[in-house]
């Protein structure tokens, strides 16, 4: 019981770490909060969905097109949301991030309708024992991918030369245009990255949930949001920590104090910890 | 090779360059002394583009820099150790250096001359993979230093290279500056060291309250008997040496 619900935690956690991620190198590089993650991961599950309704692609290509598609829209919000606002006090940007949420969230609803879209492949997903623990292969997938995307996505920042340009343009934004580096690309890079991860959580949860609609990104949002602070915003391993770490706490809480109270849990994280340590666990920008 | 001409900047409404005019020739090492509030890091702001000048014009190989954003600066072959020498302190000493070519097409041939400024400063090899921000200070003006070398910069400006440091680490930073003067480098050094920046100069410049009020060869000026009670302190002992 307890490791199973460990392994459900898991694997919603890797999934609000995904968004986190989006989250926290945006903040990392821009200083703000893009309170418009979940749309972009509400777009990547949408677009996914669409096109496999279609019945004419098939689904790793509908991954990478939800993935893309997220990209995309990132990248939009940026050019027309935020990057008319840099040098305004930082609040302007961050009402401009909620009003870009609220705007997609009502686009979708009048493109979509406000009904549950199921997921339209069904997959036979089993039951498998691994180390006397039964995991269910749907969840080891997500799981697996999760990790994996996080794994490439430190190996680029990390090894590549865009990769440490965008930390640098995090750490220090004058001189890194003394290196030569255009600022506002590298921008436009992370909003394409964290997009596409936040795109690829969105899919990854209307196969779990089999649910797909308008306000989907809202609660895994805010959620994602606080595990970015719970970790320390701005540091891109805080966030895959903080994700995990709520993710667990959430699924634990419903487990063993009551379900009702699982999304109040989130919560009550990100209060405790913006009392008892706002910096995070891990603290700190641009690593 | 570089040319101001009364360029005259600032910030928001408070001007700090009143209009100054000065040139480095290619080969030449050109310093710019002052005291604190003078303008020297706003005159350099203003060359790499950080800070556009408002008037006056900034020329760099026959081409106008006024409105040219510090990225097409850069790639035009002027590369700037900035004051406080400003490394990337999370990433590593190597990740430091690779980031000073950014902007170069032959990644190849940069990641050669990686390996040869590693040859030439030892302690950029030893430390390669340790964080930035864990060298000294001595250290990290070494690193600022090979940083803008990776550029391969025609014209390498420095921002009081000396500032913070043991004097110990001040003779090694100006032995650096010494060897790439003679290896032809063209230099454009900002100091409130003056007696420092004469000593490896051709030429300085003066600047007071944003305006150049003295110019000539560094032996002219460390016989002018102003400059010597301004900034080298007549009589006092050459402490560094």
């Amino acid at each position: 019981m307890f490791l199973q619900q460990l392994l459900n935690g898991l694997t919603t956690g890797s999934v609000y770490a995904l968004i986190a991620l989006g989250y926290t190198m945006i903040y990392g590089i821009l200083g703000l909060i893009n309170f418009a993650q979940g749309e972009i991961y509400m777009c990547g599950a949408f677009v996914a969905v669409l096109l496999l309704a279609t019945g004419k692609v098939n689904f790793y290509l509908a991954f990478a097109a939800g993935m893309v598609a997220a990209a995309l829209l990132g990248v939009a919000l940026e050019r027309v949301a935020f990057r008319p606002l840099r040098g305004a006090h930082p609040l302007v940007p961050l009402i401009s991030a909620i009003g870009a949420s609220i705007f997609l969230q009502s686009l979708a609803l009048l493109l979509f309708g406000p009904n549950d879209r199921p997921f339209p492949i069904q997959f036979t997903f089993s039951t498998i024992t691994v180390a006397g623990l039964p995991l269910s292969t749907l969840q080891g997938a997500i799981l697996a991918a999760a990790l994996g995307l996080m794994g490439l996505l430190m190996v680029f920042v990390r090894y590549t030369r865009y990769g440490k340009a965008i930390v640098a343009c995090a750490l220090d934004r004058d001189t890194a245009r003394l290196m030569g580096i255009n600022v506002d690309r590298m921008v436009a890079l992370t909003f394409f990255i964290g997009s596409a991860l936040s795109g690829a959580a969105g899919v990854m949860m209307a196969i779990y949930y089999n649910a797909t609609y308008p306000r989907m990104g809202l609660l895994p949002g805010l959620k994602a949001f606080s595990a970015a602070i719970l970790g320390g915003v701005g540091n891109i391993p805080g966030a895959i920590l903080g994700g995990l770490l709520l993710g667990v706490a959430e699924s634990l809480g419903a487990a063993y104090v009551s379900s009702g109270y699982k999304d109040a849990i989130a919560f009550a994280i990100l209060i405790g910890v913006l009392l008892l340590r706002p910096q995070g666990i891990l603290k700190g920008r641009g690593d | 090779m570089l040319t101001l001409k009364s360029v005259q900047a600032g910030y928001g409404r408070l001007p700090v360059l009143k209009g100054i005019s000065l040139h480095v020739r290619p080969g030449e090492v050109v310093t710019l002394i002052g005291g604190n509030g003078a303008g020297k890091t706003t005159t350099l702001q203003a060359i790499c583009g950080l800070l556009p000048p408002r008037k006056g014009l900034i020329e760099f190989a026959g081409q106008e820099l006024n409105r040219l954003s510090p990225e097409r600066i850069v790639a035009l072959g002027l590369a700037l150790v900035p004051e406080g020498r400003r490394v990337f302190r999370t990433l590593s000493v190597s990740a430091n250096l690779e980031l000073g070519a950014f902007h170069r097409q032959d990644q190849k041939q940069a990641r050669r001359d990686l390996g040869e400024l590693q040859e030439r400063f030892p302690i950029l090899k030893e430390r390669s993979r340790q964080p930035a921000g864990t060298l000294s200070g001595g250290e990290q003006q070494i690193l600022a230093i090979g940083r803008a070398l990776m550029a391969r910069p025609r014209l390498l400006m420095l921002d009081e290279p000396s500032m913070g440091l043991a004097p110990r680490m001040v003779t090694q930073v100006y032995e650096i500056l010494k060897e790439l003067k003679e290896a032809g480098t063209t230099i454009l050094l900002v100091e409130q060291n003056a007696r420092a920046a004469l000593k490896v100069a051709d030429r300085g410049y003066v600047l007071e309250t944003g305006r150049i009020i003295l110019d000539g060869t560094a032996a002219e000026l460390k016989e002018d008997p102003e400059v010597q009670r301004a900034y080298l302190g007549k009589g006092y002992r050459e402490v560094w040496e």
